[in-house]
């Protein structure tokens, strides 16, 4: 006899099935389509862009940091195509492309998860929610955004590369004019070099290493442009002006009150590999320093689970878009059939270069330093693993209890601080406190960072609202047999009835 | 850590072992709790939060308990008293009068409420509501907030915890445990309570005892931030939740999913879908939340014995080993669960209520085939 209020037939098949399902349009994505395309396959591409202007006030999914202009509610789709070639090609090849379509969740069957009637996707316009099925899904997902916190990082005009890049490159909705880039390697030089080719100021690329670690080469790039570097200054605070951000202020060794004046301060001191979608699904993630940090465990371009495969920056930041549309076609006929070929770019020890930044950022950091905004979490109430606020003045008990007594109960656990101070609890899902929490933790417990385990992603991995996620057609299934809890006869019968006839009873096991 | 012997090991590090080992601790005991991973990792710190079990033997401690828990642990656990449940449906509305006089015949008051009062009490509530119960009495705390609330009292008085300790064996001599077996060495013990949600049967079998359980996953959805009301605790339409202090609603309810475990507990503890349906639940409760953002969805793992009732008891046999699974309603019964555990181990039953019915030999005839017969078999992976 089945038991009626388990989940069993109850959760809906997939509204839609695609043979090729490819989430991201961006270099990778494109490529794997177009490829998918060509040999043959039926397939769908979607990307998240062009993004709705109120995810992106929520930095979301990338840090926009309140430098977008009006520009960005217009929306045009026909600019993000003009942006985007690989996509008309697309379409004309007869990918089903759509734009401004959200993934927020991978689901497939698995050990604790067996009640998925086929491996899907939840996807989601600004209107509503539906789920997708595939027979083969590529997530070609990109990069995010690493953002790590220097006093008054949480006013408008602090952004990330990746944020940056898309507002200028993608929407034309920039709203900054001079910028100062933090970060002079490989994506600090690209970023300086792509915001002068877009005809803005790029007063300086600041490096709070000594050196930089780019090559001679890639430094006499930004000599041609006379976009001066600054080593060893490391930045101490931001001058505000109506708008946010208006100068940024900095220290040397020599020096204090350095000072330099811009509207925009971009973080480019790395980029993660937008893992969320495989993690949340459980597929597996390892630490891997020279792919940008936790990235995707890959035997060719296939991840851990069945039939999801990974290319492009997601899969360990490929380092060039060329790179990343060779590895969305590689990942395709993989996933098609064909052995796997290459492997993912080896790039530089991003996580020792982030961990270095970020000591120099904290040197003689303020406690009351936001690092989670959020929930308004400081790094003196992470060091202390303090309750928020709301909970009132800690107690003499609490106030003995830090960072270093809950390391010295076990190893330092990202999701257990989280829980704790609620770092990362909020509204933008820890996108903007992730890798900085989890570098608190390493540098307190004297550890590499890529000894702290990831903390975890949840579905749904963007923020939507209720009525937009909620499932306004579920299966009769799921309504007749909804119950509050396990619906165990007699599990709520009062104590003093068990045993009498007031008890109500089935029979179970045969003894009635 | 390392650990050495102890009078009282506690294994399993959930809400109702550390409770259990807190009280042991304020009567002068020297207890070592020991955990598989982090403490309050698996249901413990995945749950509702309610902290209303008019069911229970344990009722009346639990709501003599809850108030005082802040100053007792030294922590704060959130805990906010009261509960407001109301229908959508003519079916749900007796079933909370139901419950309220329930909660009368006890002794507990119990306001019934017009669909205005109601949205007096929940401004983001339905107007189509038909009205409903507003308890005085039970509430709801941050299951997370407190088990570490727990686990640093219990530190504070001199219990000691080890985490990413499991316990691979148990050592009987002469009808009495002596010892455990771990990874880090054999730990020595004079008593042992076993409250290790679903490895609590796993563990009991190495002493030839059966506890028979199947085991769930259930889901619940968060959303961000939405003002505070005066009353957190919210009920209603197939869901049961709480708003937190930061404001965030954590609601659950629907469907479980019966799944295989093995020893080590589970590996992973997805969501599904059903985080849509939950979505939908809750925007047709409080329409006014409608607009709220989702941000995570989560799930847990919990134990169900045949009866869904728990089973708290001293053994016979080994006649120092004390059990306690709470039958996936444990988080707040666990003050009053933790006290009666302690006068389990130090009396051999319990001073302020009547557990017989708790006991583990009701399933003594039970089947082999018991999960079969109540269909509690996970899903038929579809055909590929």
């Amino acid at each position: 006899m089945p038991d009626p209020s388990a989940i069993d037939g109850k959760l809906a098949a997939p509204a839609e099935h695609a043979e090729v399902l490819v989430i991201g349009a961006g270099p990778a994505g494109a490529a794997a389509a177009i490829e998918a395309a060509r040999l043959g396959a039926s397939v769908v591409l979607i990307d998240e862009n062009p993004v709705d202007p109120q995810l992106i006030g929520l930095d979301t999914p990338l840090l926009y940091g309140g430098r977008m202009t009006g520009a960005v509610q217009r929306r045009g789709i026909e600019s993000l195509v003009a942006a985007n070639p690989a996509l008309e090609e697309a379409a004309e090849l007869g990918v089903d492309v759509r734009l401004g379509v959200i993934a927020w969740g991978l689901y497939v069957n698995g050990p604790a998860l067996r009640s998925l009637p086929a491996p899907m996707v939840g996807l989601a316009d600004e209107g509503r929610s539906w789920m997708c099925g595939f027979d083969r899904l590529i997530l070609a997902t990109g990069a995010r955004d690493i953002a790590l916190a220097f006093p008054g990082w949480d006013q408008p005009g602090v952004v990330g590369a990746a944020g940056l890049h898309a507002l200028v490159h993608r929407y034309d909705a920039f709203a900054g004019r001079r910028i100062v880039v933090l970060g002079s390697g490989d994506l600090g030089i690209d970023t300086a070099l792509m915001a002068h080719g877009r005809g803005l100021e790029v007063a300086a690329v600041i490096e709070a290493l000594p050196q930089s670690p780019a090559s001679p080469e890639r430094l006499a790039e930004l000599a041609a442009v006379e976009i001066p570097i600054l080593t060893g200054a490391i930045p101490r605070g931001v001058v505000s002006g109506r708008d946010g951000v208006a100068g940024l202020l900095m220290a040397n060794a020599t020096r204090v009150g350095l000072g330099i004046q811009c509207d925009t301060v971009c973080l480019a001191l790395g980029l993660a590999p937008a893992v969320e979608l495989l993690n949340a699904a459980g597929g597996r993630i390892v630490p891997d320093t020279h792919r940008g940090g936790h990235a995707p465990a890959l035997d060719g371009w296939a991840t851990s689970l069945p039939s999801v495969f990974a290319a492009g920056d997601c899969a360990g930041l490929a380092g060039s878009e060329a790179e990343a549309a060779e590895q969305g076609r590689r990942a395709v006929r993989q996933a098609l059939g064909a052995a796997a070929e290459g492997a993912p770019r080896r790039g530089p020890d991003a996580w020792a270069y982030q961990s270095a930044w970020f000591d120099a950022l904290t040197r003689d950091a303020d406690p009351s330093l936001i690092v989670c905004q959020c929930e308004a979490v400081t790094r003196g109430d992470l060091l202390e693993v303090r309750a928020p606020r709301y909970l009132g003045e800690p107690t003499p008990a609490a106030k003995a209890r830090d960072l270093g007594s809950l390391i010295a109960d076990g190893p330092p656990n990202q999701d257990q601080v989280k829980r704790l101070t609620r770092a990362g609890m909020g509204p933008c899902q820890g996108r903007r406190c992730r890798e900085q929490v989890a570098l608190t933790l390493a540098q307190a417990a004297a550890i590499p960072v890529a000894e702290v385990p990831l903390a975890l992603h949840r579905p749904p991995v963007r923020p939507l609202p209720l009525k937009v996620m909620a499932d306004w057609e579920e299966t009769p299934a799921m309504t007749d047999g909804w119950e509050i809890w396990f619906a165990i006869p007699g599990q709520w019968s009062a104590y003093e009835d068990i045993g009498t006839e007031r008890e109500f009873v089935t029979p179970f096991g045969g003894e009635g | 850590m390392a650990a050495s012997g102890a009078a009282v090991v506690v294994v399993g590090g959930g809400v109702t072992g550390l409770s259990a080992a807190w009280w042991l601790a304020t009567s002068g005991i020297d207890v070592l709790v020991l955990d598989k991973g982090v403490v309050g990792w698996e249901a413990s710190g995945r749950n509702g939060g309610g902290a209303s079990h008019y069911h229970s033997p344990l009722f009346h401690e639990e709501q003599r308990l809850w108030p005082q828990m802040d100053a007792l642990l030294g922590y704060p656990t959130e805990y906010q008293r009261e509960r407001v449940i109301f229908a959508l449906t003519q079916s749900d509305l007796a079933a909370y009068r139901g419950m309220a006089a329930e909660g009368r015949r006890l002794g507990y008051a119990v306001s019934d409420l017009d669909p205005q009062q109601v949205r007096e009490l929940v401004p983001m509530a339905s107007e189509a509501n038909l009205g409903g119960v507003h308890l005085h009495y039970g509430g709801h705390a941050n299951p997370q907030r407190t088990v570490q609330a727990y686990a640093w009292a219990l530190q504070d008085l001199g219990g000691r915890i080890a985490q990413h300790t499991p316990v691979i064996d148990i050592v009987e001599e002469g009808g009495q445990v002596t010892a455990v077996e771990t990874p880090a060495g054999r730990i020595g013990c004079e008593a042992l309570v076993i409250a290790a949600g679903p490895g609590t049967a796993f563990l009991l079998a190495k002493v030839g005892v059966r506890l028979p359980l199947g085991f769930g996953r259930a889901e619940m959805i968060v959303t961000e931030p939405a003002p505070l009301m005066r009353i957190g605790g919210v009920d209603g339409n197939g869901l049961y939740g709480r708003q937190t202090l930061r404001g965030n609603l954590a609601f659950g309810g629907g469907p479980h999913e019966w799944i295989e475990l093995a020893a080590g507990g589970p590996a992973a503890r997805p969501s599904s879908p059903l985080t849509r349906n939950l979505a939908r639940r809750v925007a047709e409760l409080m329409p006014g939340a409608a607009q709220l953002r989702l941000i995570r969805s989560w799930a847990g793992v919990i134990e169900n014995t045949p009866d869904g009732r728990p089973v708290l008891d001293r053994l016979a046999d080994p006649a120092n080993l004390v059990v306690a699974t709470m039958s996936s309603v444990g988080f707040g019964l666990s003050p009053a669960t933790g006290h009666a555990v302690r006068d389990l181990v130090v009396e051999g039953r319990c001073g302020f209520a009547d557990l017989d019915k708790l006991k583990l030999s009701r399933f003594e005839n039970i089947r082999d085939d018991w999960l079969e017969q109540r269909g509690w078999l996970p899903p038929v992976l579809p055909a590929q």
